[in-house]
């Protein structure tokens, strides 16, 4: 995972609520055994038409938005399937953050083992973000902060062992490693066995 | 003496299982008893141990099936499954030997233990109470009817657990759910679910875990109580729990991988000390009267937007999101749901695909004939169960009156298998997602319990199953 400590980009807004999993990136497109080029078919049925040319009205086909790389979205974003495929398909495409009054938490949870950032802020912070979509904000990860349009800094709230991972570009995995003695103390000392 | 501080059952299997406890600067490291795998969500896990030449720690404790890109006719060969496309047979192929290089166990196509990985779990007896369960996917949270800590992780997570037999998790909160009264005739463990979710909303439950209790859940036999658990994630929690008790170990005894003879009376007593202590505190609490419940079936495309049979849409409310979920199912708000005819009808999945919900759809397709122009698809959800079912007979009411009779898997409930629903077609289905195209490009759900299904399948359209019963 490469290190992420500072995003500077125009957002992008779908202020729909309930994003699930299935939206952003469609169960047929599942049938892959990698995790490269799922941004293709990212968000595929809204981005596309049945006769598969861009949607001209769905936003991210929109000129300027296409280098976004924050994803501002409507409450509970990322829910359903706990398919990795959907941060795979956001970063594939090119985002590195998404931002939501709520995120599902399997979701939140694959995109920080990813190094895509979920930022949690109050509905009035989405509302404001939503309302000024299309400028730039910068977000500093290592303050846990960012700075939108008039110089207006928010602060926002993440796990500080997820933050440092995201920062330093930590594989958790090497983490849950460096802990074999305590797993097999832990296999030795249980009362029963699985 | 120390006075104990009361726990509940959440609380009770988390403290079992800690490797090392949580603090603010670290996760806590939690041990996992039961890793189950399938075809989609492992490939990429595998290639990472590949690439970093590592083993998998505990090969005993991963079993794999597959099921969701897994073609529900018959297979004689690989052909066969290439009709959901090469890439999912390559899919397959992949996960086979994934298997075979990590000397870890599957139910393959020639296996008579093949299912939906939710469904085999329990029928095989791996799922155990105070068992701590995980899946790369997300409906794992249906083992938790077992008492067991059960939840759905991402493939780099699938990856450390083959590498670690650990994860790195946050303690999720509690909920407690309530449930009061007793279900009425012709109302399921899938209508109460439904309910809960269209209360609470699908958010309802993030970052918590559930546990369900009350005297309707204590009635429920395990597949019930099943459903239940299997859609919990569906309100966003991470995990759904139901306390062990005599209908557990009923349902448990005797199952090929349940402990036996001693081991089986040492587990029955650690059992028993799991359900949660009388004064336990939850960190959130709501009840639901089950008496006051008809059969219930959604609108939208989320499983929250959620009426009973026998009432209206809802008018829109100018509100973006709800009006959108309205124009995509192109139902009519103001108007009865049972208005809306019906194309395809869908019985299976991981929610009801048991035994318990093929013989209640048997039960009212018995002597009659599904509607002219609907197609009914009825898929077991495991190799066993369609076994059983035709011992039972009931494959020949379901093919009588007009509805095709499958081999296991999770079909049209996701679409990347060759079944689907066509786009603009309605379908009812007992399965767990109405989200936009879930069941096919353009495809419109309605999601409902076997009961329902079934009499919507005879109408042609949405149909209130009291009638029937």
């Amino acid at each position: 995972m490469k290190p992420l400590k500072h995003i500077e980009s125009n957002t992008v807004a779908l202020p729909t609520v309930d994003i699930d999993t299935d939206q952003i990136i469609p169960a047929r497109f599942l049938t892959t055994t990698t995790r490269e080029g799922l941004g293709d078919n990212l968000f595929h049925d809204w981005r596309y038409t049945n006769d598969g040319k861009e949607n001209p009205n769905f936003l991210l086909n929109q000129n300027h938005n296409k280098d976004c790389q924050i994803l501002i979205a409507g409450n509970n974003f990322g829910c359903g399937s706990s398919r990795e495929h959907a941060p795979w398909a956001l970063m594939d495409y090119g985002f590195k953050a998404v931002i939501s009054t709520k995120i599902a938490d399997i979701f939140k949870s694959n995109s920080l083992k990813n190094g895509l950032l979920p930022i949690i802020v109050d509905e009035e912070t989405l509302n404001e973000l939503v309302r000024q979509s299309g400028e730039k904000i910068t977000i500093n990860v290592e303050k846990s902060e960012m700075t939108i349009s008039n110089n207006k800094k928010i602060s926002y709230e993440i796990d500080e062992f997820s933050k440092y991972c995201l920062v330093e570009g930590i594989d958790q995995l090497g983490y849950l490693q460096r802990h074999t003695i305590e797993i097999k103390k832990f296999e030795k000392m249980r009362t029963w066995t699985p | 003496m120390e006075t104990q501080i009361p726990k509940t059952l959440f609380e009770k299997v988390w403290a079992e299982h800690e490797v090392t406890q949580e603090t603010p600067a670290n996760p806590a490291i939690l041990y996992i008893d039961l890793h189950l795998i399938h075809e989609v969500t492992t490939p990429q896990a595998f290639t990472l141990l590949k690439n970093q030449n590592l083993n998998v720690r505990m090969p005993k404790l991963t079993i794999g099936t597959m099921d969701h890109s897994t073609p529900t006719v018959p297979i004689h060969s690989f052909k066969d499954i290439e009709i959901a496309g090469k890439s999912a047979a390559n899919q397959v192929r992949t996960m086979m030997q994934n298997c075979e290089d990590f000397g870890i166990e599957l139910f393959g196509f020639e296996s008579n233990n093949r299912g939906i990985v939710h469904v085999i779990g329990p029928e095989l007896g791996l799922t155990q109470p105070g068992k701590t369960i995980v899946c790369g996917d997300s409906h794992t949270s249906t083992h938790g009817a077992f008492g067991a800590l059960a939840f759905g992780i991402g493939t780099t997570e699938v990856g450390h657990v083959l590498a670690t037999q650990c994860l790195l998790q946050r303690k999720p909160k509690t909920l407690l759910i309530e449930v009061t009264g007793l279900l009425n005739k012709g109302v399921t463990s899938k209508d109460l679910i439904l309910a809960i979710i269209g209360q609470i909303g699908v958010d309802g439950g993030t970052g918590y875990v559930m546990e369900f209790k009350g005297k309707a859940i204590d009635n429920m036999n395990m597949e019930a109580r099943l459903t239940i658990c299997n859609m919990s994630i569906e309100a966003g929690a991470k995990s759904g729990m139901i306390a062990p008790d005599d209908t557990t170990y009923n349902y448990l005894y005797d199952r090929p991988r349940s402990p036996k003879d001693n081991d089986w009376e040492e587990a029955l007593l650690r059992w028993k000390t799991l359900p949660s202590d009388s004064d336990a505190i939850y960190d959130k609490h709501i009840s639901i009267d089950a008496s006051k419940l008809v059969p219930m079936v959604t609108f939208g495309t989320n499983p929250g937007m959620v009426i009973g049979v026998d009432e209206s849409v809802p008018e829109k409310k100018n509100d973006k999101s709800f009006d959108k979920a309205l124009e995509y199912m192109q139902i009519l708000p103001g108007k009865p749901i049972t208005n809306n005819e019906v194309d395809v009808v869908f019985i299976g999945s991981c929610t009801n695909s048991r035994i318990n919900d093929l013989q209640q759809a048997a039960d009212i397709l018995k002597g009659r004939k599904i509607s002219k122009g609907v197609k009914m698809l009825i898929v077991p959800g495991s190799q066993k169960i369609k076994k059983e079912a035709e011992e039972l007979g009931l494959d020949k009411i379901f093919i009588s009156a007009g509805a095709q009779w499958r081999e296991s898997g999770c079909s049209m409930c996701l679409g990347m298998n060759g079944d689907t629903v066509k786009s603009g077609k309605l379908s009812v289905s007992t399965s767990n997602r109405n989200f936009e195209g879930r069941q096919g490009k353009g495809a419109r759900t309605i999601l409902a319990s076997p009961l329902t299904a079934a009499a919507s399948a005879i109408e042609g359209r949405v149909a209130d199953p009291r009638h029937y019963l």
